[in-house]
């Protein structure tokens, strides 16, 4: 059963969720973490303090992060449709999952630089900081190795949604565990599959943990 | 000398959602320009508030604060950045970049005000030299002790050639032997660049070490304020009196007999009062309780001495202490 075709299928699964993943994470980043730095900047205690604005994006990403994945993306397909001009396939994924992800990212990103000293932020203003040289070169740089930790575990959630995507045609690994596996009966199939997956997980979470440690300048 | 920092009838009150907090209330200062200033308190008294207020990073409720002549409540948001840059701040914490070595760290407030890279590098090590830790350029904070991240701190401080440099409760985390160096380090900064020092502390030691003036912070008001030699020989207010003498003020109260208390006002540390008035008299005089200190060379204090009953010898030595000026009363010690 593992014929030259079936490890070309997954080959491709790999393939495409791979791609799906990177470029939705990629994507869901360049929303979230900006949206991120707003919440930490608006906040009553941030550097530009705007309570309506904090108020209506922290409703917003709540709301948003509380609706289940799955109906989300079927809630999208038309703009889905819109965008990609279809909905199915591993490019039409990418539009729910970075819809989906980035609220969680910018959460993950508040998160991360909530935890720089305020104290360092307080010297910066006592140089004569602007906001902006406060976001680049002390909040970005000071959170960066928290960043990259959480970047990895944002990478595989997203991951696990595109495999989740899989029911419904999202394509990758998810849709061959799902066809040939759950339809077909072939759990050899399915479970290698998940195989798969656990690995890239792996891979990604371990990347991460290295890329986060060996920058980061406390841990000496 | 005119004033560096002129501060007039400031008041603070904080606003928080149940109710409201007075931190500061009529507070008038002035700061000379080159000296060694030391504001002095208990805690919560509002002295952070009252430093920060400084330098504007927190807006006063009412009052003024005029820095080198420039109201700080006239400027814009970008004139206050460009003034920021003239008024340094060292804190208790620190508060250098972690992921940035001791070089970059220094290098950090010539970024931001502009300076190209390679110029920012000499300065940062020419400061990196005058602290005393050119050998940890290359080190982060996390490698650095305390008292080391201290001069990084400082070092960073005058890395834009401020006219004041503020620290708040800048050796209140180190050791008394760091926290001499470090004092000793702002000391000579002081006279060799002619930085305006603002020192806040809760220790008067701190203030007695390297400070020329002083003013009381008690409650959100100044409650004394002078030169630090007239507040240690005659504190006014219970609060001075508190910080000076924490153990309460002294009295002999072991022997019945006649006393005298002489009273240090700033005689040279160097000249040993009464060795020599025990030899100029040929008399012995028991020590009952002393209570000096060594300020910048001279002494401050009072000692209760026990006279011996010989009314000639107590003559001989109340005209001692005339004739050398030195301050002196006579009392009884209690039983
Ligand atoms: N942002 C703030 N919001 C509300 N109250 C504040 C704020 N900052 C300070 N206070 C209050 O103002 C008062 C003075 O605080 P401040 O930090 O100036 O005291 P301090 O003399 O520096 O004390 P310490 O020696 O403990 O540092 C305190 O009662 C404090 O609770
Ligand atoms: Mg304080």
């Amino acid at each position: 059963m593992f014929n030259a075709q079936m490890m070309q299928l997954l080959a491709k699964g790999i393939w495409e969720t791979l791609y799906m993943t990177l470029v939705s994470s990629f994507l869901a980043y360049l929303l979230g973490l900006p949206l991120g730095l707003l919440l930490i900047v608006t906040d009553k205690n941030g550097i530009r303090p705007m309570r309506v604005l904090n108020r209506l994006l922290s409703f917003v990403i709540n709301f948003v992060r509380s609706v289940p994945f799955l109906i989300l993306l079927i809630a999208v397909i038309p703009f889905t449709r819109f965008l990609v001009g279809t909905s199915v396939g591993s490019t039409a994924t990418i539009v729910p999952l970075v819809l989906a992800s980035a609220p969680f990212v910018a959460r993950m990103v508040e998160s991360s630089i909530k935890e720089v000293d305020r104290g360092v932020v307080e010297a910066a203003q006592s140089m004569g900081a602007s906001p902006w040289q406060i976001v680049w070169k002390v909040l970005l740089p000071e959170a960066k190795p928290s960043l990259i930790l959480n970047a990895a575990i944002a990478t595989t959630t997203i991951l696990g949604y595109s495999a989740m995507a899989g029911f419904v045609g999202g394509g990758g690994l998810g849709t061959i565990s799902i066809n040939y596996g759950f339809y077909r009966y072939q759990s050899d199939v399915m479970l290698v599959t998940v195989l798969l997956l656990v690995v890239i997980v792996q891979v990604f979470q371990e990347i991460g943990m290295r890329i986060a440690m060996k920058g980061d300048k406390r841990s000496h | 000398m005119g004033a560096m920092i002129e501060i007039k009838n400031l008041g603070k009150t904080f606003f928080t959602k149940e109710n409201q907090v007075v931190a500061l209330e009529g507070v008038s200062l002035e700061i000379e320009e080159g000296e060694i200033f030391g504001i002095i308190g208990l805690s919560g008294a509002g002295k952070s508030t009252l430093v920060r207020c400084m330098n504007y990073l927190e807006k006063p409720t009412t009052g003024s604060v005029v820095f080198d002549g420039q109201a700080l409540h006239t400027m814009s948001e970008k004139q206050l950045r460009k003034a920021r840059q003239s008024i340094s701040m060292i804190f208790q914490g620190f508060h250098l970049l972690m992921q940035r070595n001791a070089l970059q760290n220094v290098c950090f407030p010539l970024e931001i005000a502009g300076v190209p890279k390679k110029e920012a590098e000499k300065k940062a090590k020419e400061m990196l030299e005058l602290v005393g830790i050119a050998d940890k350029m290359q080190a982060y904070p996390s490698q650095l002790s305390g008292g080391q991240k201290q001069r990084v701190a400082i070092a960073r401080a005058l890395a834009t050639n401020p006219k004041v440099l503020l620290c708040d409760e800048a050796t209140s985390a180190l050791d008394p032997t760091t926290t001499r160096s470090i004092l000793a380090l702002l000391q000579e900064i002081n006279r060799k660049l002619g930085v305006t020092i603002v020192i806040i502390t809760h220790e008067m030691g701190v203030i007695e070490a390297i400070c020329k003036r002083v003013a009381i912070l008690d409650r959100s008001h100044v409650a004394e304020m002078g030169k630090v030699e007239d507040i240690f020989v005659n504190p006014q207010s219970e609060i001075a009196k508190q910080l000076i003498y924490p153990q309460g003020r002294k009295e002999g109260t072991f022997q019945k007999g006649e006393c005298v208390r002489i009273v240090f006002d700033g005689r040279s540390s160097f000249e040993p009062v009464v060795s020599n008035m025990v030899l100029a008299c040929g008399t012995a005089v028991n020590i009952l309780f002393a209570d000096t200190k060594n300020i910048d060379g001279q002494a401050f204090g009072q000692m209760l001495l026990q006279l011996p009953d010989d009314e000639t010898a107590k003559r001989k030595i109340f005209a001692y202490l005339t004739s050398r000026n030195i301050h002196f009363e006579e009392e009884f010690a209690n039983v």
